[in-house]
């Protein structure tokens, strides 16, 4: 960052974190899939975020992962953190995974091994601060949920059963 | 309007309460007004007083608190026709807002006369309150919806509009002013062609009647719309103006109590307009802080609100443009007070949350306008909306906003 980072208050310090700018700027595991399994779009009709996620496995491993599309950078960074944390592990890691990070990131209070269990991914509790960023951080985890169980072609959305978006 | 007292900046923002208010430790700036207005302490304190020593409902009053009710109501009727130049009071018809006003026209009105193949257009411009009622209506019908596109700088190709307009156009509906853009569209020769055309014209005026003066007998508009919480006023309550002989030939849009003049199990007349299109208790308290708002509005007179917009306009777009990176969405020449910009490599989503935290208060999104953002390759921009309490240090402060936010991303 261009400027020293006493002069942000904690708040915003904490959402944008180097490796979450680092990730938005340069996402890992971007672009198309070869062989993919299973894949899933995720929309979040709020701010228009929108991703696709296409996912290998193979023999019970999630041999290949990858995703593109476009959104603001605490889903990009999600997203590509995302990948670089689940490539190469069995599904049932990777569900467990997934479930301690939403359940990290969607309750008020976690469960005591969630936070443990997520790793160097608990950078995004931070986000609970501004809680409508919440579903810019879920997003692709509910992608990635929606893959593991829809198969060919899921689609989630973070509006899904919520109220309307506000109009202008 | 009449006169209108000659007021400081200071004074009228000093009539908004919420304009006092801090975001995140910092004065609030709020640049949101498209979206909605704040509200003056003349429409606040005239409903607080109405609920608390002189409510009572309209209409069926025997009882002088309700007919004192039912004569404040037809006065704001009578406010609101003064308002927009109509001919009769009995042309006003309270709605919910806009959108429930672009609704009833597309039922009561859309739903007569139809053949397979006739066409509804509109401009690409549109809110989706001005699109999605037209798809309906066309699906439903066999219609054709057809758009008028708009140039880079986010005006209507006239020629363009000119040429889709036919012998099958039924209705065009077209905004007064872009929400997203803030493009003022050129409605005295839109409608001149549309009537020569043989299409009857609803004007979306959410955005356009909260900024500047609007005659529709002037325009000749058939349909004018309005949102009374974007012109100061309260929620849940709007106008939907229509010239007489559309009225008198509409469906109603609900059916109940208020609307009917005899009901018998085989058969209903309907009430003359407006009261065909009433069904139910209206929102009378919002009414009365409607009249309050229009009242308000007047006091401060078109001039000076014009000129105050007009001057955050013009500095808003020059202190915006100097930023590196940065893109102003809709560089019409004719605008509203609305800067709808891009920052390169940063998302909308990313610059509000920054902004909120300087206390500045923006939309970050597809504005209710997803068609207009594809025009432009976009799916949201970040939008600052002015209305004449704004002032050039909140400028300022927003300019300082997006400088911290190229800082975080930098
Ligand atoms: C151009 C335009 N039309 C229609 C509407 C709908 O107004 P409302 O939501 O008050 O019904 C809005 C605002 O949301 C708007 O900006």
């Amino acid at each position: 960052m261009s400027h020293p980072e006493s002069s942000q208050p904690v708040k915003l310090g904490e959402l944008y974190q180097e490796v979450i700018l680092d990730h938005n700027k340069k996402p890992r595991n971007y672009g198309p899939l070869d062989g993919a399994t299973a894949e899933a779009r995720g929309h979040n009709r709020l701010c228009g975020d929108s991703y696709h996620l296409r996912l290998r496995v193979q023999d019970g491993v999630l041999s290949g992962i990858a995703f593109e599309g476009q959104g603001c950078a605490i889903s990009k960074a999600s997203a590509s953190l995302m990948t670089t944390a689940v490539e190469g592990k069995s599904v049932e890691e990777v569900t467990r995974l997934k479930d301690a990070f939403l359940d990290l990131l969607l309750r008020e209070k976690p469960a005591d091994g969630s936070r443990a269990a997520v790793g160097r991914l608990k950078l995004f509790e931070g986000v609970k601060q501004f809680p409508v960023r919440v579903k810019c951080a879920t997003l692709i985890w509910r992608a990635l949920e929606e893959a593991l169980r829809g198969g060919p072609s899921a689609e989630v959305s973070t509006e899904s059963g919520q109220g309307p978006t506000p109009s202008s | 309007m009449t006169a209108p007292e000659r007021r400081t900046i200071e004074s009228v923002r000093a009539d908004f309460p919420m304009l006092a208010a801090r975001m995140n430790g910092r004065p609030l700036a709020y640049l949101d007004n498209a979206a909605t207005t704040q509200k003056p302490r003349a429409v606040i304190e005239r409903m607080s007083r109405f609920l608390s020593s002189e409510y009572a409902t309209v209409h069926r009053g025997i009882y002088t608190f309700s007919q004192e009710s039912t004569r404040l109501c037809d006065e704001v009727r009578e406010k609101c026709r003064a308002f927009l130049n109509a001919a009769r009071p009995e042309e006003i018809v309270f709605v919910r807002g806009a959108t429930e006003a672009i609704n009833l026209v597309a039922h009561g009105y859309g739903r007569r006369a139809l053949r397979e193949g006739d066409e509804v257009l509109i401009t690409e411009l549109e809110h989706h309150s001005n699109i999605v009622p037209w798809q309906r209506l066309c699906q439903e019908r066999g219609l054709r919806l057809r758009v008028a596109p708009v140039n880079d700088a986010g005006e209507v190709l006239l020629e363009e509009y000119r040429r889709l307009l036919g012998p099958r156009t039924y209705l065009v509906a077209v905004t007064q002013v872009s929400n997203a853009l803030g493009t003022v569209t050129p409605l005295p020769e839109m409608i001149k062609m549309a009537h020569h055309a043989g299409a009857v014209v609803l004007v979306d005026g959410a955005q356009g009647a909260p900024h500047r003066a609007t005659d529709v007998r002037a325009l000749d508009c058939d349909f004018y719309c309005f949102s009374g919480h974007k012109i100061y006023g309260p929620t849940g309550i709007g106008v939907l103006y229509g010239k007489m002989k559309h009225l008198e030939a509409m469906d109603p849009y609900q059916s109940g109590g208020d609307m009917i003049e005899s009901v018998s199990f085989e058969e209903t007349t309907y009430a003359p307009p407006p009261a065909k299109f009433e069904a139910g208790t209206p929102a009378f308290v919002e009414i009365i802080g409607l009249g309050e708002a229009l009242d308000y509005v007047s006091s401060l007179g078109w001039e000076w609100i014009g000129a105050q917009e007009e001057a955050l306009l013009r500095l808003a777009t020059e202190r915006l443009s100097r930023i590196p990176g940065l893109r102003i969405i809709g560089q019409a020449p004719h605008k509203a007070a609305v800067v709808s910009f891009d920052l390169e490599g940063i998302h909308p989503h990313d610059v509000g949350t920054i902004l909120n935290e300087e206390g500045i208060a923006v939309r970050a999104g597809n504005h209710c306008a997803q068609p207009v953002m594809r025009r432009y390759g976009l799916t949201a921009t970040t939008r600052a909306s002015f209305a004449y309490y704004n002032t050039a240090e909140e400028v300022e402060a927003l300019v300082r906003g997006i400088e911290r936010v190229r800082g975080v991303f930098a």
